[in-house]
């Protein structure tokens, strides 16, 4: 039976996917037409959705990319006859290349598998990892594995894998529980949802694997309220699991190995990525970080052994245990094995999710998968990992992308958000939006982090108003290290991290808010300077019939003048000016 | 003083089946909350305070968890609750100039109502649809690769649907 496939990530919908779904579904209804309608995960080229994929009876694929109601109705009624009326739906072949760029081991099945249908899933190879650990392993040897692949958690920070799941092991207990973290924080990635709605059984196998190898009976997935779609798969992949019995008691028959997971909404907290903030909300609290030691891994959830993970670190380890760690470690750099998912975003021509070996260069991923900047503009930076992060310059992209090249350029690998910047993009404008949001985010508990970045987004929002004044940059590096050091938990230790890479590679743009009172990138407001040029201006009154508080003066068919104190800036005259008089500085 | 028989509690019923549900799970607060918030739009301070009773912590504790958490509302929301991506991508996007132009066309900022209880303007962190930024999601339903203009127009087709459809019960 022919299939269409249809990419239905949040992505996916939010482009129309879910409106073709149903366009399709009508018309296969109502002709009664031989076509099986399913639906799948992202494959990551966002720019390009909704995507609709038609595999036929002899297997062959094709695949459409922006398609719109009546266009997948074409699809259907021509892909059987003339083929060729359909070349300008089909995707392009330079896409098509996109992929094979790639090396996807945790995004192995998104957009390739029903996310909803377990036998999927099982057909592609999956549960046989665990199903193997189950019973031709010992714990040890699951972790001795695990050791070899050399994989580094994928939330942000890079601890070895192995590492924690053998400090979880040793700790006595007899209750243990193993946490998936999958509260995404950075407020401009979204690689574990697209992980958790394409390919949520990856996860669980990836927590039995961590489950059995640890001794915890007891899986929880933590995960952002704001994910429904991924809510809703999981639980689907649950129940599934469960009825298969690869869930419950003695899963997978014979083994005698009790697991279960549920699930737990989080409830929007940055602060919770961390661990110990994560376990407080968990047990219903608010989340709020606290000393360590005792680790996790000693007293956890419940006071008991509790090992965490996040969503991509859980998909690469089925792959991993099924097809060995030295498989994995041929991957990536020395010190940086196996391949990265990124959230490539901004100013991006083909933005989308991309997983790419560990080494390969920032221009690589920007400029070769990414195929630069929209509008053929100016590159000026890339903002890696999020508010922990920071932004790595032109002149740095040669930079392999690896935890330890990544973390000298001051920014951070982080969970894998990509952010381009083009000129247009203002360095201390970014600066004061990654502290409005950590400042918003501090939990409170210190002060240096609670009124630290405080003071720090007001100094950054007065340069930014053109208020800045001489010391201002020194008194927020100043701030800036007294947070690094007062802080108990990682988002205070990093909250500057933001304004000190832009302060590293961008100080002349900081310097010239504060001492010219310009800002390059014409993006603060109140640093333009909207005037009307006298040569240019034909006197057509349209600016001063648009000016919403009346600042600009002039008689018809003579040159139009601004009122600089009146002027809001608002950049309307700028906007409908047919003779580019209007010119901002 | 309010009266005392509890009769400010009247239309919370809703709510034993989640008390029930979490009777005897430890660590739930949040859970309940969650599902309060579902089943009444937001947290008034009536309803933690019942919380609090029916479930056997502290109203303190309760207020605590509701303000910690961004996900809570502690007022009422207007039929459309407008979530505005404020992410890394929708603000180097132009994310600002929209929620402008949202301010302009309903007169709120974020976090208000507007006076009629139609809109109400939430800030939220990456919506997961970066390609179409900047992006907004009303009720569910995103928008994307919005302009100022855009928005005023996606607003404004929400508007005209209300009235029509308040001259139609009319
Ligand atoms: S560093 Fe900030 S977020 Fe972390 S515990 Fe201290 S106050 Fe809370
Ligand atoms: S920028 Fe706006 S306020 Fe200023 S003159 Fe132009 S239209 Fe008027
Ligand atoms: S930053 Fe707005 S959708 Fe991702």
């Amino acid at each position: 039976m022919m299939r269409l496939i249809v990419g239905q990530g949040s992505c996916g919908n939010a482009a129309g996917a879910n409106k073709v779904y149903a366009a399709a579904d009508q018309l296969i209804k109502q002709q009664g037409l031989d076509i099986r309608l399913e639906s799948t995960g992202c494959v990551g080229m966002c720019y390009l959705e909704p995507i609709v994929e038609v595999i036929n009876e002899a297997g062959e694929r094709s695949t459409f990319v922006r398609v719109t109601e009546a266009s997948v109705v074409d699809i259907i009624n021509n892909y059987t006859g003339d083929k060729a009326a359909l070349d300008g739906l089909s995707i392009p072949q330079e896409d098509k290349s996109i992929l094979d760029k790639q090396t996807r081991i945790a995004l192995r099945n998104c957009g390739n598998i029903n996310p909803e249908d377990i036998e999927q899933y099982i057909a592609g190879g999956g549960y046989a990892a665990i199903e193997k650990c189950l019973r031709h392993m010992t714990p040890q040897q699951v972790i001795d594995e695990l050791k070899v692949s050399s994989l580094r958690g994928r939330g942000g920070a890079g601890f070895p894998t192995w590492f924690k799941w053998d400090a979880a092991r040793k700790s006595q207990s007899n209750v243990k529980y193993m946490v998936c973290n999958a509260d995404e924080g950075d407020p401009g990635a979204f690689m574990d949802r697209s992980i958790l709605e394409g390919d949520p059984h990856s996860v669980l196998e990836g927590m039995m694997i961590g489950a059995y190898a640890i001794g915890a009976k007891e899986g929880v997935i933590y995960v952002r309220a704001e994910y429904p779609l991924a809510i809703v798969r999981l639980n689907i992949a649950i129940e599934q699991a469960r009825q298969k019995g690869f869930l419950g008691k003695d899963i997978f028959g014979g083994t005698g190995f009790d697991f279960d997971i549920r699930i737990k909404a989080g409830a929007g907290a940055f602060v919770c990525g961390e661990e110990t903030a994560l376990i407080a909300s968990l047990e219903g609290e608010r989340g709020m970080p606290r000393l360590k030691p005792p680790f996790p891994a000693q007293k956890g959830y419940w006071q008991q052994p509790t090992n965490i993970n996040n969503v991509e670190t859980f998909a690469n380890i089925p792959w991993i245990l099924d097809k060995g760690g030295d498989q994995y470690a041929a991957i990536g750099t020395e010190k940086s094995k196996g391949t990265k998912v990124f959230a490539l975003t901004g100013k991006i021509k083909k933005g989308g999710l991309v997983e790419v070996p560990m080494g390969i260069s920032l221009r690589e991923i920007i400029f070769g998968i990414g195929n630069g900047i929209v509008g053929d503009k100016q590159f000026k930076a890339v903002q890696m990992g999020g508010p922990s992060g920071g932004c790595i310059p032109a002149q740095l992209l040669d930079t392999p992308v690896d935890y330890e090249s990544i973390t000298k350029t001051g920014a951070i690998m982080g969970s894998g958000g990509m952010v381009v910047m083009d000129e247009t993009t203002c360095m201390v404008d970014m600066a004061r939006y990654f502290l409005d949001f950590t400042q918003k985010e501090s939990c409170g508990k210190c002060i240096h982090c609670r009124l630290g970045t405080k003071r720090m987004l007001e100094i950054l929002t007065r340069i930014c108003e053109g208020k800045g004044k001489d010391g201002d940059i020194a008194l927020l590096e100043d701030l800036a290290n007294k947070i690094k050091e007062g802080s108990l938990c990682g988002l205070g230790m990093t909250a500057p991290n933001p304004v000190l890479s832009t302060l590293r590679y961008f100080r002349d743009e900081y310097e010239q808010h504060i001492h010219h009172k310009k800002c390059p990138s014409k993006q603060c407001k109140s640093l333009l300077r909207y005037e009307i040029l006298k040569d240019a201006c034909t006197g057509c009154t349209l600016c001063a019939r648009k000016c919403p508080v009346g600042a600009i003066a002039g008689e018809r068919k003579a040159v139009h003048t601004i009122d600089q104190e009146k002027c809001i800036k608002c950049g309307k005259c700028f906007d409908v000016c047919n003779f580019s008089a209007v010119t901002v500085d | 003083m309010n009266c005392c028989n509890g009769c400010h509690n009247q239309g919370y019923e809703k709510l034993n089946p989640v008390f029930e549900k979490y009777r005897n799970k430890p660590g739930s607060l949040i859970s309940v909350l969650q599902e309060a918030q579902e089943l009444y739009g937001y947290l008034s301070m009536e309803l933690m305070d019942y919380i609090a009773e029916n479930i056997g912590v502290k109203p303190a504790k309760v207020h605590g968890v509701a303000t910690f958490y961004t996900q809570f509302r502690l007022k009422p929301v207007g039929k459309y609750l407008i979530l505005l991506c404020q992410g890394t991508a929708c603000h180097v996007n132009g994310a600002d100039a929209v929620k402008e132009a949202i301010t302009e066309e309903l007169s709120i900022e974020e976090g208000e109502t507007t006076s009629d209880n139609l809109f109400t303007l939430n800030n939220v962190a990456c919506l997961g649809c970066c390609s179409l930024s900047p992006v907004m999601m009303i009720n569910g339903e995103t928008f994307g690769k919005l302009t100022p203009a855009k928005t005023k127009e996606i607003l404004r087709e929400f508007k005209a649907r209300e009235s029509k459809s308040a001259e139609v019960t009319a």
